[in-house]
């Protein structure tokens, strides 16, 4: 799967990652499948993390409803979620892996580890056998 | 009667319970998935006792958590 992020978008989203660090930072991206296989990301979300640690975040389910809903009326469609290793690099940690439950999903990850160098990665995280597979997905910044 | 699911509606069994939906619907992993109906989130453990009515707007929504 190749997906395309807008410049303006991946700004957002490290500018809300660097403002609440320490802590993770989250939030959903919503946009279209093409025809042509390229899934576009037209909107991001910055959404709270109820967990409020470095640790681990929690998306706040009254807001991922918001989101939908908003997704609708849009006229896109919700296709995946995003967050931040403030201090960890751009790969899926075990929990994210364990945590990763919807398989037509991308999982977004932003790394602040190298001050000054953020990485953000995309990943489809689906279960086989009862182990999860992580396959690292084409990811531009346009 | 009809309902909405995800946005979209449907015409479903009178009497049907949140339980009976999921798995109509076929949802993955339905013990991550957090129901909402009319923007009520409803606990897990009512699932099985919570019947659908007419019109009923009912959204699933999968947690989404990790750590680093």
């Amino acid at each position: 799967m190749k997906i395309m992020i807008r410049q303006s978008d991946f700004d957002k989203i490290l500018e809300h990652a660097l403002n609440v660090r320490p802590e993770e930072a989250c939030g959903l991206i919503a946009g279209e499948d093409g025809e042509d296989g390229i899934r576009r990301i037209s909107k991001v979300y910055i959404l709270t993390n109820s967990d409020h640690t470095n640790e681990h975040f929690t998306i706040d389910p009254k807001e991922q409803l918001a989101a939908i809903k908003d997704m609708r009326a849009d006229g896109i469609k919700p296709l995946g979620n995003w967050h931040s290793h403030p201090e960890s690099p751009s790969r899926p940690s075990e929990e994210d892996k364990k945590l990763a439950n919807d398989s037509k999903a991308s999982y977004l990850i932003l790394s602040l580890m190298e001050e000054g160098k953020p990485v953000l990665n995309a990943f489809h995280i689906e279960s086989q056998n009862g182990e999860k597979i992580v396959r690292k997905e084409e990811l531009s910044i346009v | 009667m009809k309902i909405t699911v995800s946005g979209e509606k449907k015409e479903v069994a009178d009497g049907l319970t949140v339980s009976a939906l999921i798995e109509q619907e076929q949802v993955e992993t339905p013990q991550y998935v957090t129901v909402s109906v009319n923007e009520e989130f409803i606990d897990n453990d009512s699932f099985d006792g919570h019947v659908l009515s007419e019109g009923d707007e009912v959204e699933f929504l999968y947690f989404m958590g990790g750590g680093r």
